[in-house]
């Protein structure tokens, strides 16, 4: 933890202060970027020289004006979408989180309900997707339901090993302040296991988005994973392909929500690098 | 004595300390039981800094343990200013062996600690904060996080944190034995500054012998399995020491050389 530094008057200087802008740091930032733009170039350019059809194989060019034409097609079942993976992160988050400080605090869960809750982890979410319209019909029930079974794992497991992988003596040294285990559990235990929880929450929103879209597949009538199917049998790759950048951007777009809220709420731990 | 409740931020009254026949035992298994203290008895005098000295199993941090109100003792009395300790004691700052600071807290914030966790008004120790933190050479470091300090720097804004209620008791568990040489020679010196101003009640657990000789008083030695009193030794060299000069000093030696016997007649050390 606190490796002995021989440096008393002045604070240890960070790394990355200041940044010379080398040629290997240029390819370190825009590194991606330009690999990306590549690709997408290279696409472009090989369709026509392959001669590929539209059906087949769109150009990048083409998607991204279907996408602009479409948008409001797009936009509204990525709607339906959006809400069907809050419903079913939020509600995973909302009974996640309990029940992990249960498995946390009583002896009882740990022993009864964790076990059995890894064992459950080993069905695949997905498999469930069919029984779930079986019992919950063709509405939001199936979309909302599988979003929340595929999220809440990740949840409960990484709250669980954020709270149990505390320094105990950081208890002991609260505790000999005279605090309570209320106090104990706001001002230690909860902002020492944030950056785990926020390690899982990052997992299951991108999970819950696979899982709203399998849903949609199933059985739906608005979605983003509906009018991708829709589009499939049309044989509107273009319209496929838009929709499948759709749904990334939704991904990313809750992705980067989270990590927002990270940065409200939790800190960082500056000594993993 | 009278519990006169002492919130705001006043002289330090340092508390005495009574330790009477006091065992710990603690049970690894059914039957299969660890006596970490035997029957130990210590008397500390309000004001005098104490050092307990003795090799890694002498059951010296179960004492402090046992001080700090954090584990039950198995038989014998402890007190705190005549007030019998089962919990921690408000009178009582405990400094630890790695600093414990929390990440996600500023300098500032980690001092004021003890503040929040008592339930008091926190405007009203900010400045002492900052006064501490200034002791230390700490000015201007308020709005730092712990991983912008160096290990010292760290463990300075713990001995803050200790002492931002003005305990009358300040219990420190090997508070240098992380640190590196230099820095530890440096905190040893600027404790005992701090000390000579504040004047409080401190029990210093170390394996240490120089430390201990050079801080304290009085210098309790113990031997392990079970942990005993062995030596209760009074230095006497007037303050401030110097921790190079001191070394020269004929009683300095002689303090240690006497605790050393005691290490060598017990097995602790053993010389070839």
């Amino acid at each position: 933890m606190a490796e002995p530094k021989q440096n008393l008057g002045a604070p240890v200087k960070r790394k990355r202060a200041k940044k010379r802008r080398e040629p290997s740091t240029l390819l370190e930032t825009y590194g991606s970027l330009g690999l990306a733009i590549i690709v997408l170039v290279l696409w472009q350019i090989a369709v026509p020289l392959l001669g590929l059809s539209e059906f087949v194989l769109p150009t990048p060019w083409a998607i991204a004006r279907r996408m602009v034409t479409s948008a409001p097609l797009l936009a509204t079942n990525g709607w339906y979408t959006l809400l069907e993976v809050v419903a079913g992160f939020g509600a995973a988050v909302l009974t996640g989180v309990p029940l992990a400080l249960a498995i946390f605090y009583s002896r009882v869960f740990e022993r009864a309900v964790y076990p059995l809750l890894v064992g459950l982890q080993t069905i695949p979410k997905i498999s469930l997707a069919p029984l779930l319209v079986l019992y919950l019909g063709y509405g939001w029930g199936p979309k909302i339901g599988l979003a929340f079974l595929i999220s809440f794992f990740p949840i409960v497991i990484s709250t669980v090993v954020g709270l149990q992988s505390l320094d105990k003596a950081l208890v002991n040294m609260v505790r000999s302040m005279g605090s309570s285990e209320w106090q104990t559990f706001f001002k230690v235990r909860l902002p020492a296991a944030m950056p785990s929880i926020f390690g899982g929450l990052k997992v299951a929103i991108s999970l819950a988005v696979i899982g709203a879209i399998i849903g949609e597949y199933i059985a739906a009538e608005r979605g983003l994973g509906y009018l991708q199917l829709q589009a499939n049998q049309q044989f509107d790759t273009t319209l496929n392909f838009a929709t499948v950048v759709s749904i990334s951007l939704l991904g990313v777009l809750l992705y980067f929500a989270i990590s927002l809220l990270e940065g409200k709420v939790s800190y960082r731990k500056e000594s993993a690098k | 004595m009278k519990s006169a409740s002492d919130t705001g931020i006043s002289v330090v009254r340092s508390a005495a300390v009574k330790v009477a026949g006091v065992s710990k035992t603690y049970s690894v298994r059914a039957g299969d039981d660890v006596v970490a203290l035997d029957r130990v008895d210590l008397d500390v005098a309000p004001g005098s800094f104490v050092a307990v000295v003795g090799p890694s199993g002498c059951g010296k941090s179960t004492l402090l343990s046992l001080l700090a109100g954090l584990i039950p003792l198995t038989t014998g009395r402890l007190t705190i200013d005549g007030e019998d300790v089962h919990r921690p004691h408000p009178k009582a700052g405990v400094v630890f062996q790695s600093d414990l600071l929390l990440d996600w807290r500023s300098v500032l914030d980690n001092v004021l600690l003890p503040v929040e966790i008592k339930k008091l008004d926190r405007k009203a120790y900010v400045a002492r904060a900052q006064d501490l933190l200034a002791q230390v050479g700490l000015q201007g470091f308020d709005d730092k996080f712990p991983y912008e300090l160096s290990g010292g720097m760290r463990q300075r804004v713990a001995i803050c944190r200790a002492l931002i209620q003005e305990p009358g008791l300040l219990l420190m568990d090997e508070p240098f034995g992380a640190l590196d040489a230099l820095t530890r020679e440096q905190m040893i010196m600027d404790l005992q500054t701090m000390w000579l101003r504040l004047r409080n009640t401190v029990l210093f657990i170390t394996h240490g012998i120089d430390e201990a000789v050079f801080l304290a008083d009085r210098v309790i030695v113990m031997s392990p399995r079970p942990g005993r009193v062995d030596l209760d030794l009074t230095i006497d060299i007037p303050r401030p020491r110097n921790w190079s000069s001191v070394h020269e000093n004929a009683n300095f030696q002689h303090y240690v050389r006497q605790v050393r016997e005691i290490f060598e007649a017990k097995g602790v050390l053993v010389t070839h």
